[in-house]
């Protein structure tokens, strides 16, 4: 079986940790995401950039509209991601645009990586 | 991390928009920030035994309120307040009542403290300390330490400037569109200056001064988040990242400075560069008039033919520094700079081009002798010191007490084989030293030229 482990914190509080603070958390976080990967459970871990970075694609009848804030909304549910490589942010827009089609009413919206690492055991 | 670091860090990460909200209810600072005090500890002894809300900042906000109007009940005082009743707050009920707090206006009421603490009548010392102290919740131990003053002075200069703002209040409704902008404007600048006296090697110790950095970020981030639409404020958190990056690099082993193209740039923090970079995107792509925001914009400028058309959305640059669908305004363009040197691997790599349009763009739109002497140095890269130094030559009279006039003047001189020149204004620089490392600098460079 695949699974996603979606991480939800108060962004308030983890872009004010210090950078021995963060570096800390991270040390812990990563012996577990070790662990993980030796029992070769771990497929990729992504850390998101902060969500003041992001844009919002809203889609359903018509154009989908470009927001210029990250997604607010608590009436619908994270369903699905997408991780891709672009060149720019108007070729990342491009592509989420792309990928509105089709699809129910709602929003994609894309927030840049911190940082990703592919452990591979989702091959 | 250790559940105590925890709720330490929560707390002090609410503090701006808990003392904001609370400046609002009680329309005064002392109280607001007695309140804040209360509630922490209220926090400090409840969330380890009932564990921790899912929203700090309300349960703080709510917990701080009751307990500055249980005071003043208490002290009957003659005045009511400007205040709804006291609510009763049961562990039960608390998560309930979060939910009725008015959340909308928690950016406004942390653009409202900063705007305070940064306010214009008070001069850019006292508005660094006023939002140390007030906003990030600093001790004055802890900021006296930072300016290299005693801690008595520091009280002082504090209760000074809490004085000065009484005295020159801030209203306390929303602010309209263009107040939100001039306060956006403020704030960034001392937020600017801040991060500036932490970033300048002028003395102090290292670390205590990393930290003004640091606190310059967090509250850039803070403002970012709050107004994810303003282009200016995410360049600002560009910016900064961008250039706390190099800070590992600054100094060689032995304490001396080394300038960009002597840095060893795998000490850079990439992480900070990452998230530079990506809040500069960002912020291009709304000062690019690709927002939707910004379309509108344009087009209402096309449509009535004027320059300048109020826009729903705050600029943290002053209008007229903001270019229609342009390379955007200044932080936007110095964030820029800062990161064509991140992407450069090494100092041979930089794009000067590039550079030196960004700094163009800048002299444009904020003409500044400090501006042209940083063209030059771009200039000289990409056309040679001869051109450079014609185009400094000119500031000598406004520049004649800076530091770094004389060093970019007299390396350009050395350049072009003028070594007495050099060596004369190598001299002038020496007596305009402001730190020990600067001179010891200037020295190593008059010792090459012999």
């Amino acid at each position: 079986m695949k699974y996603a482990i979606l991480c939800y914190s108060q962004e308030a509080i983890v872009s004010g940790l210090s950078k021995a603070q963060d570096a800390a958390m991270m040390e812990t976080i990563g012996a577990t995401s070790a662990q993980l990967h030796s029992e070769g459970k771990l497929g990729a871990a992504v850390r998101l950039m902060p969500t003041s970075a992001s844009i919002t694609l809203r889609h359903g009848g018509g154009e989908p509209a470009v927001l210029d804030g990250p997604f607010a909304e608590t009436k619908e549910q994270l369903l699905g991601l997408y991780l891709v490589e672009c060149e720019s942010l108007d070729a990342a827009i491009d592509a989420a645009r792309r990928l509105t089609r089709g699809r129910t009413p709602g929003a994609l919206e894309i927030r840049p990586l911190r940082s990703f690492r592919d452990y591979g055991a989702l091959r | 991390m250790s559940d105590l670091a925890w709720l330490e860090t929560t707390i002090s990460a609410a503090r701006p928009q808990v003392v904001g909200a609370l400046l609002r209810y009680f329309r005064d600072l002392d109280v607001a920030e007695e309140a804040f005090q209360e509630a922490s500890l209220r926090a400090l002894e409840r969330w380890p035994r009932n564990g921790a809300p899912r929203d700090p900042v309300s349960w703080l906000v709510l917990v701080a309120r009751n307990a500055a109007i249980d005071t003043a009940r208490r002290a009957k005082r003659q005045e009511p307040l400007p205040s709804e009743e006291a609510l009763p707050v049961s562990d039960d009920t608390e998560s309930e009542l979060v939910e009725q707090l008015e959340t909308a206006s928690f950016p406004d009421d942390v653009l409202r403290l900063l705007f305070l603490c940064c306010h214009p009548e008070l001069s850019p010392v006292h508005q660094i300390a006023l939002a140390l102290r007030v906003v990030s919740g600093l001790s004055v131990r802890e900021i006296a330490r930072a300016f290299l003053v005693g801690e008595a002075a520091m009280e002082q200069r504090i209760t000074r400037a809490k004085r000065t703002i009484a005295e020159h209040p801030v209203p306390f409704e929303a602010p309209g569109k263009e107040e939100r902008a001039a306060r956006l404007g403020q704030v960034g600048l001392v937020l600017y200056l801040l991060f500036n006296e932490g970033y300048s090697a002028s003395g102090g110790e290292a670390h205590v001064r990393s930290a003004l950095c640091d606190e310059a970020i967090r509250l850039a981030r803070l403002l970012a988040a709050m107004f994810p639409e303003d282009a200016e404020a995410q360049a600002l958190g560009a910016l900064f990242a961008l250039q706390h990056a190099r800070t590992p690099a600054r100094l060689t082993p032995s304490g001396e400075i080394a300038l960009l193209d002597e840095q060893d740039r795998g000490l850079w923090d990439r992480e900070l560069i990452d998230e530079g970079l990506a809040l500069l995107e960002k912020a291009r792509w709304l000062a690019s008039g690709a927002s939707p925001r910004a379309a509108r914009r344009s087009r209402a400028e096309s449509n009535s033919g004027q320059a300048h058309v109020d826009d729903d959305r705050p600029a943290l640059a002053r209008p007229q520094a903001t270019p229609a669908g342009g390379a955007g305004g200044p932080y936007t363009l110095q964030a820029g700079i800062a990161a064509a040197h991140a992407r450069a691997k090494s100092s041979d790599q930089t794009d000067w081009r590039e550079i030196e349009q960004l700094y163009a763009e800048l002299e444009h739109q904020q003409p500044s002798p400090v501006v042209t002497l940083n063209r030059a140095v771009a200039l000289a890269k990409l056309r040679g010191a001869a051109d450079a130094l014609a185009l400094i030559e000119p500031l000598e009279p406004k520049l004649e007490r800076y530091f770094n006039y004389y060093g970019v003047k007299a390396a350009l001189l050395r350049d072009l084989g003028r070594s007495a020149e050099a060596r004369d204004a190598f001299s002038r620089a020496l007596s305009l030293a402001r730190t020990v490392q600067e001179a010891g600098h200037i020295r190593s460079q008059l010792d090459q030229l012999s």
